[in-house]
């Protein structure tokens, strides 16, 4: 990327002699716009449509399907009609932080994109600290946060934001303590480098490496809900008891950034898991044409990322929420010290098996497996039972 | 904390007004809340939001034209406030409701029960936070508005009972429908109770909340299913029985604190689900027992009862509903009052609400399941 920067440059591009930090800033900025406005954001957008739809079909509605085919463009129709409203600020409202709030809440959203590792050779930056970026940054979402709920001045949205800073602070920990086995493994914080160390083979996986590593897996997504607000941790913004929580003021666009967030972050919290547990974009080598395995890399990771999404919609609208002392208790007192034990666990695992057990991997994908089929069985034996003939003639 | 830092920190309690206008007070219910963050120091109950001068309208419409007015006490479940009208004129004035009118009655109030019980334990999904059930519930009260807009022709507000009986008798097939939606419901109900009230989150967030004690539930006047949480054992149709329960067998089922403790959130939630049932089974025995004959009695349209007073009690969805009517022999009564359930479920509120989360008082006041319309009349 440099180097054809300094080509373009030296073919005179840019004018004679011209300051070569601003054109480097600008291709960054042009770069980063693009990821905002090509994938970021659309992919929000597409998310909530997708997340309306799965919604309604577990509820028997039909959902948003009258903009674009199937309702499939109604996030632009939101959006649009987002930006159109007036932004609203209460006069008491602390007005500079109530501005800024919804851009740290994007940012938290945004900047994760640098390092995404879409596949072997699509991504912005492999960092060395890839990991550890990754976690700061999305943590940066706690500080908009609160900083919407303070800058109100309304009291559910104080709640809204004080219940938001400690839910993500507390979930931080076992989130953190369930990607640590992983870096124990591979020895690397680079996600390029994690995704390396396994391979397309579910057995390869992290999640099936070791028993530990199995159950921190489930702690990680099951925080990585908690992070992102979701059911059943919705609490920040509980609709039915601190009527919009943190967001209660906002209206327009800003109030639509937080959503586009929210909505950004599901995909944010699958893209770490995928990374991390389920072998990234790792996909089997049909081809030996770099430009074909991209694309099949493309497509390993994203249909994994979006299982995940899907599985969180689907929480999302089987679960009520907790009260947060039960989240609190739920945190500290359970996810915390199984988070410590697969930590424990899994430095014991790699001191004797340094690299690693394939026979683990084996026994662990099978047991995971019975579990799928299992669930998938009970998945089945209760939707044979509710299809019922009446659905059909609401009118009996 | 310890004492001293209690000592240095500065700490207020925070003075919170939530609804009229909120999400979760089920129309417009006002509680001014002390909290001490998250924890409810007291929410002090303000009513009046909705208050529409009923029991005055009836002083000026007559007693025929009060009928459709009855429907607006409770919206949720109108055919009780209907038939409680119904009752306390035709007591006044002695008239005796055709078999067949008394068994449409009971038809029509059994099934709007069952449809506000789906509402209260619907929205009580909901306002935990699973948006899923409650969407489930309003389907299926949606087939049973389906069913009694076909026999009186309005889903809400039905005015379907007259001074006498009831206006219109069962449309031809009607039956079938009805016998077939009630072999629909049950196993609706255990899907339900499986999507929603068995499951682990949700026995936690309504179990050992807010409890009230047999002794407190008295004193406080509660009603109905709020009343029999508690444990006791308090049905106006089996103990003061009106209309024609007496001709059916079902039971009144009471709390038992099996999730937590007696009386509390969990038992009252559970209480509706369990009386769905019941109604299904009296709605069984009503459907195949039906008399033929008149639906209505001959009244007068110039309806002057003889001066006097009544008062008749209906169980209704929401408790023991009570009608109390003075008639001073003219055209109009001269005095009218609703006793509701959801009126005498507000006084407590206060008293359960110290020490309690702003997520529970929600809780608690869903599975109160009180309608605003009904406290303020």
């Amino acid at each position: 990327m440099q180097s054809w920067i300094d080509s373009l440059i030296a073919a005179g591009d840019f004018g004679k002699n011209p300051p070569r930090d601003l054109v480097y800033a600008l291709f960054i900025f042009g770069l980063s716009a693009v990821v905002f406005l090509g994938v970021a954001f659309p992919f929000a957008g597409i998310v909530s449509w997708v997340e309306r739809r799965v919604w309604a079909r577990i509820q028997s509605r039909v959902g948003p399907n009258r903009v674009g085919p199937n309702g499939s463009l109604q996030w632009l129709a939101d959006g649009l009609k987002h930006v159109f409203k007036e932004d609203i600020i209460p006069d008491e409202a602390d007005a500079r932080l109530f501005k800024l709030a919804p851009y740290v809440v994007v940012l938290g959203f945004v900047l994760p994109w640098a390092v995404m590792p879409f596949s072997s050779a699509l991504i912005l930056a492999d960092l060395n600290v890839g990991i550890l970026y990754f976690t700061a940054i999305t943590a940066l979402t706690v500080v908009g946060v609160l900083m919407a709920g303070w800058a109100s001045d309304n009291k559910w949205s104080l709640i809204g934001g004080i219940r938001s800073a400690a839910q993500i602070v507390s979930y931080e920990i076992p989130a953190g303590m369930s990607i640590f086995p992983v870096v124990l493994i591979t020895g690397t914080l680079s996600m390029q480098g994690i995704i390396r160390a396994q391979a397309w083979e579910p057995y390869h996986w992290f999640l099936f490496s070791n028993p530990f590593c199995f159950v921190a897996a489930i702690v990680l997504y099951m925080s990585a809900l908690a992070e992102g607000n979701r059911t059943p941790f919705d609490l920040p913004e509980a609709e039915s008891e601190l009527v919009a929580g943190f967001a209660t003021e906002y209206s327009g666009m800003r109030y639509l950034l937080f959503f586009f967030a929210e909505w950004g972050n599901m995909f944010i919290a699958g893209a770490l898991i995928t990374t991390l547990y389920l072998g990234g974009w790792q996909a089997p080598r049909l081809s030996s044409s770099p430009v074909v395995m991209n694309v099949l890399e493309l497509l390993s990771f994203n249909v994994k990322v979006l299982f995940l999404v899907f599985t969180s919609m689907w929480v999302r609208a089987t679960l009520p929420r907790v009260r947060i002392d039960q989240m609190m208790s739920l945190c500290w007192k359970f996810f915390v010290p199984v988070a410590f034990i697969n930590l424990i666990g899994t430095a014991l695992w790699v001191a004797i098996w340094p690299g690693g057990n394939p026979v683990a991997g084996y026994v662990m994908f099978a047991l995971g497996l019975a579990i799928a089929v299992l669930f998938i069985r009970r998945v089945m034996y209760y939707l044979k039972r509710s299809r019922m003939e009446m659905y059909l003639h609401p009118t009996i | 904390m310890s004492g001293t830092a209690e000592q240095t920190l500065r700490a207020e309690e925070m003075t919170l007004n939530m609804g009229p206008q909120h999400p979760s007070t089920h129309g417009v219910l006002r509680f001014v809340i002390r909290a001490d963050g998250e924890v409810l120091r007291e929410a002090v109950p303000d009513v009046g939001y909705l208050h529409r001068s009923i029991e005055k309208i009836a002083e000026k419409v007559g007693y025929h034209g009060f009928m459709p007015y009855t429907d607006r006490v409770d919206y949720v479940c109108a055919m009780f406030t209907n038939q409680g009208w119904g009752m306390a004129c035709e007591k006044l004035a002695g008239i005796e409701v055709p078999r067949r009118g008394e068994y449409c009655r009971v038809i029509a109030a059994e099934f709007n029960r069952i449809a506000s019980h789906l509402l209260t334990v619907g929205v009580l999904g909901m306002d935990i936070g699973a948006m899923t059930p409650f969407l489930h519930a309003l389907r299926e009260r949606e087939m049973i508005n389906d069913l009694i807009e076909e026999l009186c022709g309005a889903r809400l507000t039905f005015n379907y009972m007259r001074i006498g009986g009831v206006a219109w008798d069962l449309p031809p097939g009607w039956r079938e429908k009805a016998l077939a939606y009630l072999e629909h419901l049950d196993p609706i109900l255990d899907e339900y109770n499986a999507l929603i009230s068995y499951n682990k989150i949700c026995i936690q967030r309504l179990a050992n909340v807010a409890p009230i004690s047999r002794e407190d539930a008295i004193n406080y006047n509660l009603a109905g299913p709020n009343l029999r949480a508690c444990g006791v054992k308090w049905d106006v149709r089996k103990d003061l029985p009106y209309s024609v329960y007496p001709d059916f067998e079902f039971d009144v089922p009471i709390g038992h604190g099996q999730w937590g403790t007696l009386g509390d959130s969990m038992d009252r939630y559970m209480m509706r689900i369990y009386e769905m049932k019941e109604s299904a089974k009296i709605l069984r025995q009503a459907l195949t027992r039906m008399p033929d004959g008149p639906v209505l009695a001959k009244v007068v349209r110039n309806f002057r009862p003889l001066a006097g007073e009544c008062q008749v009690r209906v169980e209704s969805a929401r408790g023991d509903q009570g009608w109390y009517v003075v008639s001073d022999g003219s055209g109009y009564p001269w005095r009218v009052h609703v006793r509701t359930g959801s009126f005498a479920a507000m006084g407590i509120i206060q008293k359960l609400s110290r020490g309690l989360m702003i997520a529970d008082l929600v809780v608690l006041i869903a599975s109160l399941d009180v309608i605003a319309p009904e406290i303020d009349r």
